[in-house]
């Protein structure tokens, strides 16, 4: 029915608004050959290990895993003898292309420091694919990741999932359907910042204020929009069933009158509807059992919290609540929130039931060795006597922030019908000299170790001579 | 990795109570069966023993006699020198986004109201130094023994940073002697302190130091400590130069030579453009081997490679963090293997950690496991240069140090069975 069509798009922008995309994805695989990765110990990403293993992709997913798998007509074989093949690495807390090198003025992308809730704004909108930095990411396993607007704010905006592949536009990047994150921020960037401008929040009282606020808020804009759309419905029911009722002495039923969008609540709106995950960027363990009570306060999830460097004092709490802890392996001290560091965090995290550890980098350099990274939390658990073996250890680059990102059921471990985001490793890749031989995001090489060609340069670096 | 693998041998475990001790007098001790990385020219020993007497090495060899030495079985495990914690504030920096713990940086102009911009090259962190501080056992268990405690550069103040010197992290509050380095930055990062062009860098330091020579008659840049300090460092004094671009390097090295001055440079990510210049100059490079992407325009050369192709241009080479630098100066053996990971010599990945830095912060009598060197050692459970390798004891100048830190202590409160 032509009324109906019409309808739909209204329909389409208020009940989806936060989970629609109006930048959509375009991402398309590269193209690949069908390849056989024989004899490879295989780091699954579910805590599992297949030594001499073969991995079978086809059309750019994982076809089949086993051992001794039937050599194919047309099958590119590589030798994975000596090699140790993971999940591609996943980074769930990234600003490469929002700070791009050279981090200079014009690249200052990262944090909307002009007012403490910008829900609105998406990091998407600042992302430079061009960044060199995403290059080296993909050099070092690299295949996804969650690039965040910055914590200067208590709600600094939407994170996006990319897919770490040259690109031109980052639509080009954008990981089909992966949801959207929210990024916010304890402690004490906010407050510093706006504090130090005369301006709410000074404190970490006023930051609560502050998320309180804005949920609140978004509350009554979620129940506007929802009584909105009842009212329509009702309106297009009563239209559909007395479509000749109009007479001459009754006014015709007029629609409801649609609510004003108002992007920041939109976006907080997705996170009270589930749709929208929250990333938290927070140190401090008694900030982080403060937000969980926010988020029951308001009736919403956090998935995880970031840098997250006292998840340890509170790893029980983070288990019970369903929310992982994304973890340097050593970064402390560089501010007092950060003052309590320990090594053994993410080993600690990782211990308890339901514990979900995640390695993250924030950091163009990090982003390069989140392998070295989890070797040296493991290497800290197992001095407690922990026993972290590599299969397990490699789900903290893998499945735990697939799964926080919203993406385990297209990547994050070897599994069939998957994505083959894939890394051979020169050898165990929990060791400083592991080097990536070769990377394949959706089963196509993009990065070589041994083939200058399939190693991509930005365009900043073009004509820079890096060789002597 | 097997648990508990890392725990404390009885020996060591009998020497670290002995050590506990107050005011016990410390007792020679013999490291017996070692894989010992000398980092000099002796390169690795396998199955080795180390005689420690009186705090310094005094015999490397096997099978060697005890004597009244206590007896530490290391049992084939690394031993090597205590590591360099790299160029950084540990001791003037506790938290570096709390001002009131940070001295490494003297700022009048950033002041309110501004000061008036003052060039002191005097400012001293020798001044500042605590060998307290509670992030230096973070880093000494770890390995790390000593450090150049350095100056720096920050808005509001001036391209002379002022002076340093090597910290040796058992507590003690003075500097070594004859480790005093005058720290200078150029570039685009200390190009705001300079009028906003590197060119008056050159400018500044010109008329600086020829002010040191003859005072100017019409008021001139510097105190009268100033013009002394820069004086002293005019008779061949170790400078060193925060400089990344190729060119702003070679202008830097020709400074120095013009100005009697023994230049270091730190950064240089583009140094290895100028490796056969710097080799020829025997210029010492302090880099950030980690450091590989153009983070400036200064910086557009940077690679993973630098540390390996300066190397073996024969440049002494220095490793260092080149973010949050003092927290993380236990990282500097990570960046080391790294280094080697992209072509690097294993050994000389060491010696950029161990001996590289005292020669070039002019100390000779630490550094290297060799006859009449300071027992500044570190027993590790693998490969030093390995993420997955702990030190297991750390002995500066013989003694056994504690191994607990504010972050172990945290760990005993918090970990779980």
């Amino acid at each position: 029915m032509p009324r109906r069509h019409l309808l739909l798009p209204l329909v389409a922008i208020s009940a989806v608004a936060a989970a629609s995309e109006p930048y959509p994805s375009t991402y398309q695989p590269l193209p690949a050959q069908p390849m056989l990765i024989r004899d490879a110990t295989v780091l699954v990403g579910d805590g599992s290990k297949l030594e001499a293993g073969d991995v079978l992709v086809r059309d750019g997913r994982i076809a089949a895993i086993g051992a001794d798998l039937p050599k194919q007509e047309g099958v590119t074989e590589i030798d994975g003898r000596g090699r140790v093949l993971t999940p591609g690495i996943i980074d769930i807390h990234s600003h490469l292309g929002v700070y791009a090198s050279p981090g200079l003025q014009g690249h200052q992308d990262g944090n909307e420091m002009s007012d403490p809730v910008t829900a609105g704004v998406w990091a998407e909108h600042s992302i430079m694919p061009e960044d060199t930095g995403f290059d080296a990411a993909r050099a070092a396993g690299v295949t996804s990741l969650l690039i965040l607007p910055g914590s200067a704010n208590l709600i600094g905006g939407r994170a996006v999932a990319v897919r770490n592949v040259p690109a031109t536009t980052y639509q080009a990047m954008k990981f089909p359907g992966a949801p959207h994150g929210l990024k916010m921020a304890c402690g004490e960037n906010p407050k510093r910042l706006y504090g130090t401008k005369g301006r709410a929040p000074g404190t970490r009282m006023g930051n609560v204020a502050g998320y309180r606020q804005a949920f609140a808020d978004a509350r009554s804009y979620l129940d506007e929009w929802e009584r909105y759309e009842k009212d329509l419905a009702t309106f297009e029911q009563s239209a559909q069933d007395k479509p000749k009722s109009r007479s001459k002495d009754k006014p015709a039923a007029q629609p409801p009158k649609m609510p004003k969008r108002d992007l920041k609540l939109e976006t907080l709106a997705g996170v009270l509807k589930g749709e929208i995950l929250v990333q938290n960027h927070c140190y401090r363990s008694d900030e982080m059992a403060i937000q969980l009570d926010l988020a029951k306060e308001f009736g919403f999830k956090i998935t995880a919290f970031h840098h997250a460097t006292e998840a340890y004092q509170v790893a029980d709490l983070l288990a019970e609540n369903g929310t992982c802890a994304a973890m340097w392996a050593d970064w402390w001290g560089f501010k007092l929130e950060a003052f309590e560091g320990v090594q053994e965090n993410i080993a600690i995290v990782d211990r308890v039931k339901n514990g979900c550890a995640i390695v993250h980098s924030d950091s163009s350099e990090g982003i390069q060795r989140l392998n070295q990274e989890a070797a040296k939390a493991m290497t800290r658990g197992n001095a407690m006597g922990y026993g972290i073996t590599p299969e397990h250890a490699i789900r903290w680059l893998t499945l735990n922030p697939a799964k926080a990102m919203g993406i385990l059921d297209q990547t994050g471990t070897v599994e069939v019908g998957k994505r083959a985001d894939l890394v051979l490793w020169n050898r165990d890749p929990f060791s400083v000299y592991a080097l990536t031989e070769a990377v394949y995001i959706d089963g196509a090489e993009v990065f070589s170790r041994a083939n200058p060609s399939q190693q991509h340069v930005s365009d900043f670096l073009l004509g820079a001579k890096v060789q002597p | 990795m097997i648990a508990r693998k890392h725990f404390l041998s009885a020996g060591i475990a009998a020497a670290l109570l002995f050590a506990m001790v107050p005011g016990q007098v410390f007792a020679d001790t013999l490291i017996r069966n070692a894989r010992v990385h000398t980092a000099s020219a002796t390169g690795t020993l396998e199955s080795a023993d180390v005689l420690i007497r009186d705090g310094r090495i005094a015999a490397v060899g096997s099978k060697l006699d005890a004597g009244t030495a206590q007896v530490v079985d290391a049992g084939g495990k690394p031993l090597t020198p205590g590591l360099f914690g790299g160029v950084n504030g540990l001791g003037v920096e506790d938290v570096s986004l709390e001002q009131g713990t940070v001295d490494h940086a003297y700022t009048p102009a950033a002041t309110m109201p501004a000061g008036d911009m003052e060039h002191r090259p005097e400012f001293s962190m020798g001044d500042a130094y605590n060998p307290d501080s509670v992030v230096i056992p973070v880093q000494r268990v770890e390995g790390v023994t000593f450090n150049m405690v350095s100056p720096s550069s920050l808005p509001g103040g001036s391209l002379f940073s002022g002076l340093g010197g090597l910290a040796v992290l058992d507590g003690r509050a003075a500097l070594l002697p004859g480790s005093k380095v005058l720290f200078v930055a150029l570039g685009s990062g200390a190009s705001p302190l300079t009028g906003n062009s590197r060119a008056a860098q050159m400018m500044i330091l010109r008329q600086a130091f020829d002010e040191a020579k003859a005072p100017a008659a019409d008021g001139g840049l510097l105190t009268s400590a100033g013009r002394a300090t820069l004086a002293q460092f005019s008779r061949g004094g170790r400078v060193a130069f925060s400089v990344n671009r190729a060119v702003d390097i070679d202008r830097a090295v020709a400074f120095a030579r013009e100005y009697g001055l023994k230049p270091i440079i730190i950064g240089g990510v583009e140094a290895w453009k100028k490796r056969e210049m710097l080799a020829a100059a025997n210029v010492p490079v302090v880099l950030d081997p980690l450091n590989n992407l153009p983070g400036d325009f200064d910086s557009i050369g940077a690679s993973l490679h630098s540390a390996k192709w300066l190397h073996e241009a024969g440049v002494p080479i220095v490793f260092h963090l080149s973010g949050d630098a003092a927290h993380n100066a236990r990282k500097v053996r990570q960046a080391a293997g790294n280094a080697v990971a992209h072509g690097l010599d294993w050994e000389a990945g060491l010696r950029a950690i161990t001996v590289n830095p005292a020669r070039t912060f002019g100390v000779n009598d630490r550094g290297e496991i060799a006859v009449g060197q300071f027992a500044d050692l570190v027993l590790w459970s693998g490969d030093p240069l390995e993420v997955t390798s702990l030190a297991e004891q750390v002995w500066i100048e013989g003694r056994v140090q504690s191994q607990e830190s504010h972050q172990t202590a945290l760990r005993d409160r918090y970990r779980k069975p």
